[in-house]
């Protein structure tokens, strides 16, 4: 069969996971008076819709920001002017100044996910659908088969398309930067970049590796000679990009001082409720949050995490090809994760972004950390009523991506490149260790199964309300941890053997 | 084979999965939905005396006995459920756990299905070994039933045990296709027992098996030889058919409620046609009917006064009464039902090409009956599309009349699904479908399997998808004449639908023309 109908079988099949998961619940319905994501995203569109730009982002009589007040960048409220414009064509009740506070309806909820699925249909899925096609290796077959598997990764879906929140065109964008820097084309990479960090200020956690392939990229070339042209040319596009972004908001400093402020607001805290990362899980030991001053821990958390990424970045510097770019994005958005300030459970998203650029090449460890990121949002989709909509992406891509991309197959110790660990722990006991990993995996799935089920099922005691959402975190913490170290050992050991070939062809 | 296995059973997941979450979400009640609940609760809390008298509900049972067991079974694991949905008087009662089991219960029987195309695969014939696993017949063939549109929604969205049902169908043509007619032949009579509908196609097993089982012989001109008749397989035949029968029917018989068993399954109350008209050829007449009233009003030749009030307002009604056209009468559509049978079935009695030959003629018989039979569901196409597609990946031609029919077909559907949040789940699950049966008989048969005419019509199904589903409901007219997407669906499909049928037709006499020349 012709690829173009093998793959356009394949993103239908992944609209119609989407739309399926639309027709479930969203975060915070009916449930007044703050609601959820979904009356946040509404709430914008009345804001901007009716407000004049100066004031969307100041508290004013007409815009109470402590009611879901705009904390994106500029981006997001254009786009939630854009959708607004719509809405008003359709129904003007739904984005009426004040009157339309809380409102649900059938059909608003329709318009809502419809506008997801357009914006991900327009950028997402090209996005992927490139990716694959361009940057992955192998048989026409497993490209397809990587697409598939992309585009069912329940993680995003749930959250886009369940909770409510639109994570495919900050991702979306992010993914063009990698499709286009890794086709060659650095100025409209850069481009891409921006444009998403300007939708999400989130997109940080992947900008150092940007800066430092780009950057590598320019060393490489010369900073004498053609080098400096580019990192000129880079240099403007960024700066030009960034200014349209905020052309309304230049005009005053005190505008631009009051996003930057809504963007970061350092005020609260190291962490909310239950993350899987590095603080959350220590809070169980040591009560940090109290200890330690506010300042403290942003400087703490700060100084953890530029430690954390700096060995893949220096790496990336010194050796910028696409495969320790895609590593050193993992790398980089996880350690973030893990050690940053104020992060929230969906922000593992940004990590598994790249990780679904290594199905193709790691299988058994992406699916891993994939299901893990899933996992670790539990607590999340019980909240929203998302359990069968969970349960069912996650089994459907957990077979699929191992079925399709021959997991289990791919998983000796030189496929894995577990080399390093032989060398770093020379006392270890004889064995296989890709076998040991397969056995880690199924294990570490029945137990993701049992704890899903048992938060489902069973009633905590009363002493610990908060029983299995910690046990959910500090579970899949364990996991990040394990694989931030592995994706660092990968990145820094060696290239792997196909990109060394390719090499050698091109010479 | 193994790869099989393996892939159907990859696309059996596929389907569960998705159709489970599609569930999930919405609990949008059909009424099949409150149907199969009110026959739990009958059969589960009444004695076998009451099933077939009680009228509660207004969805009184009426599928013959061997499918009231069913229902029967089913109620004792439905009890561990929710004991409520098994009251006959919680009339509409939908709690979650209700649904959770309806909806498994419907993915649990599929196993059937699974089983039946699994069977099916291994019957094809395979032309050339080493191609790629994607290119093979039996691989499009499992994909096309297990993936098939129609049976997706009807089942899984809409509410039915129709996986269930033609699993038994398909598992007994597959019986024929080995060869194994005895197992084929109690299949069909369980079938029977389960969902009398399946009547229509009667005709083509009875013809067949006579035939080409209990006449053991052919002359050389392959004219049936009369003293090869074996009177033991007669016999054969004949206890299992009694036997199954005496199984289902017998305690109704001794509690002499036969005729009140066979008043609930052939109810002639109802009208010609279904609310809304399956795409047939009563479709059709009624529509020349409703264009000759307009056109007599509007010429002055008749008196608005004087139609049929219906008529002129509606169509949505249950009993259609034709304004210029004579009314049609039960027995005048069992008269052409049997008419546009007899050929086919006739062919199978004079020139027998077969298991092959026999599935011909029971599609033919299912389309036939679908075309002009007494209150049609649009459903009941499916009957007709699932055999027909074991012939699309064997022949060429069969191909070309299998795209023109499923396509139209499983459009005319649609309107079963009629919520605006269904509309994209359709659509996709439709396109689905129609691009792999596209791209896959394509590629099996090498080149283009449809001329530019049929293409066109096809094309203008999108049209009309769009005509009647997004441009319709903002224009004036969706509030004075609210049934006219309905009106246009149906008959355009109902083109399409004649058109295959006709084709059908013409393949089977032209087989017969050629069988008859290469004897000469």
């Amino acid at each position: 069969m012709e690829n173009w109908s093998l793959v356009s079988i394949c993103v239908l099949f992944g609209l119609t996971a989407r739309w399926a998961v639309s027709l479930n619940s969203y975060s915070g319905a009916g449930k007044p008076p703050m609601f959820g994501d979904y009356e946040a995203q509404r709430h914008w569109q009345e804001v901007t819709y009716n407000l004049p730009v100066h004031e969307w982002y100041f508290n004013t009589t007409d815009n109470n920001l402590n009611y879901w007040g705009l904390d994106y960048p500029p981006l997001t409220a254009y786009h939630s002017l854009l959708c607004a414009h719509v809405a008003k064509l359709i129904n003007p009740d739904w984005v009426e100044l004040h009157a339309s506070r809380g409102h649900e309806s059938y059909g608003h909820k329709l318009f809502m996910r419809a506008t997801v699925l357009v914006a991900d249909l327009l950028i997402y899925i090209p996005a992927v659908v490139l990716y694959s096609f361009y940057l992955s290796e192998g048989s026409n077959k497993k490209k397809v088969c990587t697409v598939l598997c992309i585009l069912l990764y329940p993680g995003l879906i749930l959250i886009d398309y369940g909770h409510f929140q639109y994570n495919s065109i900050s991702l979306g964008l992010a993914l063009w930067g990698v499709v286009v820097l890794g086709l060659g084309w650095d100025v409209l990479g850069s481009l891409a970049f921006v444009l998403s960090l300007n939708y999400k200020q989130m997109e940080l956690y992947h900008s150092l590796p940007f800066f430092c392939y780009l950057l590598g990229k320019c060393f490489k070339q010369g900073l004498a000679g053609r080098g400096l042209f580019l990192l000129v040319k880079i240099a403007v596009t960024v700066l030009v990009t960034f200014a349209l972004c905020w052309l309304p908001f230049l005009s005053d400093p005190g505008q631009i001082l009051q996003v930057v402020h809504r963007l970061f607001p350092v005020g609260r805290g190291l962490f909310e409720d239950k993350v899987a990362n590095t603080w959350c899980s220590l809070n169980v030991l040591i009560k940090i949050k109290t200890i330690l001053s506010t300042d403290t821990q942003l400087y703490f958390s700060l100084t953890t995490t530029l430690l954390a990424i700096l060995p893949s970045s220096i790496k990336l510097l010194m050796k910028p090809t696409l495969w320790q770019f895609k590593l050193a994005l993992v790398n980089s958005s996880l350690a973030f994760f893990l050690f940053s300030f104020q992060v929230h459970e969906k922000s593992i998203l940004l990590p598994a972004l790249p990780v679904c650029l290594l199905l193709n090449d790691l299988p058994l460890p992406a699916i891993w950390f994939l299901q893990a990121s899933t996992f670790s949002m539990l607590p999340l989709f019980l909240k929203d009523g998302l359990l069968v909509p969970y349960v069912v992406t996650s089994l459907a891509f957990l077979f699929f991506s191992i079925y399709l991309l021959s997991a289990f197959e791919h998983c000796s110790e030189d496929k894995l490149r577990l080399g390093p660990y032989r060398r770093l722990l020379i006392c270890m006991p004889r064995m296989d260790l890709g076998r040991v990993t397969k056995w880690k995996f199924y294990f570490s799935i029945t137990a993701m199964a049992g704890l899903s089920f048992m938060s489902v099922s069973l009633a905590p005691p009363d002493q610990l309300p908060d029983l299995f959402p910690l046990l959910v975190s500090v579970f899949s913490y364990l996991h990040f941890l394990g694989l931030l170290l592995y994706f660092n050992i990968v990145q820094i050991a060696e290239p792997p053997q196909s990109v060394r070939k390719n090499q050698k062809k091109s010479n | 084979l193994a790869s099989v296995s393996l892939i159907t059973a990859l696309a059996v997941h596929c389907v569960v999965l998705l159709t489970m979450t599609v569930f999930s979400g919405y609990f949008s009640h059909s009424t099949d939905f409150e149907v199969h609940r009110n026959w739990l609760a009958i059969t589960h809390s009444l004695p076998v005396s009451k099933w077939y008298h009680e009228n509660t509900s207004e969805w009184t049972l009426d599928y013959p006995p061997l499918f009231a067991w069913f229902e029967y079974s089913l109620s004792h694991v439905a009890q561990h459920f929710d004991k409520e949905m098994l009251v006959v008087q919680n009339l509409i009662y939908t709690s979650p756990a209700t649904i959770l089991f309806q909806r498994l219960s419907v993915i649990v029987t599929d196993i059937v299905f699974i089983y039946a195309v699994k069977e099916c695969c291994r019957s094809v014939r395979e032309e050339k070994g080493s191609k790629d696993l994607l290119g093979h017949p039996f691989f499009i063939l499992a994909a096309l039933l297990l993936w098939n549109f129609g049976l997706l929604i009807v089942d899984h969205i809409h509410f039915q045990y129709n996986g269930f049902l033609f699993g038994i169908l398909l598992l007994s043509v597959a019986r024929h296709l080995q060869g194994r007619h005895l197992e084929g032949a109690l299949l069909f009579t369980v079938l029977l027992n389960l969902k009398h509908i399946y009547l229509y196609i009667a005709p083509a097993y009875g013809i067949f098996l006579l035939r080409s089982y209990c006449f053991t012989k052919d002359n050389t001109d392959g004219s049936v030889r009369w003293s090869s008749f074996s009177p033991v397989r007669l016999v054969a035949l004949g206890s299992i058919v009694i036997s199954v029968g005496a199984l289902s029917f017998g305690p109704f018989i001794a509690m002499g409620q036969l005729p009140q068993v066979l008043s609930r399954l052939f109810p002639f109350k109802r009208g010609l046609c279904h609310a809304y008209w399956a795409p047939n050829v009563w479709a059709l007449y009624n529509m020349v009917d409703k264009a000759l009233s307009v056109l007599g009003v509007r010429l002055k030749l008749l008196d608005v006064a004087k139609l049929p009030k219906a008529s002129m307002t509606g169509g949505l009604v249950q009993e259609f009464q034709h304004s210029i056209l004579p009314s049609v009468s039960p027995s005048i559509t069992l008269i052409c039902t049997l008419l546009s049978i007899m050929p086919a079935v006739l062919s199978i009695w004079c020139r027998p090409r077969g298991a092959r030959g026999f599935l011909r003629c029971l599609v033919i018989c299912a389309l036939g009956s679908f075309m002009f039979g007494w209150h049609v569901h649009e459903k009941a196409i499916l009957m007709a599309i699932l055999p027909f597609s074991i012939l699309a990946v064997e022949s060429r031609e069969d191909a070309g009349i299998f795209l023109m029919l499923t396509t139209t077909g499983h459009y005319s559907l649609f309107p079963l699904l009629f919520t605006a949040a269904e509309l994209p789940i359709k659509v996709l699950l439709m396109l689905l479908f129609t691009l792999y049966s596209f791209t896959s008989l394509k590629k099996l048969f090498r080149g283009s399997l449809l001329n530019p005419l049929e293409t066109t019509y096809l094309l203008g199904l999108v049209a009309v998808e769009i005509l009647c589903e997004v441009v319709y409901p903002l224009s004036p007219w969706q509030h004075t004449l609210p049934f006219v997407p309905l009106l246009v669906t149906s008959v355009y499909c109902s083109l399409g639908v004649s058109y295959s049928f006709i084709r059908l037709y013409v393949s089977l006499l032209r087989q017969h023309g050629t069988d008859k020349h290469k004897q000469l």
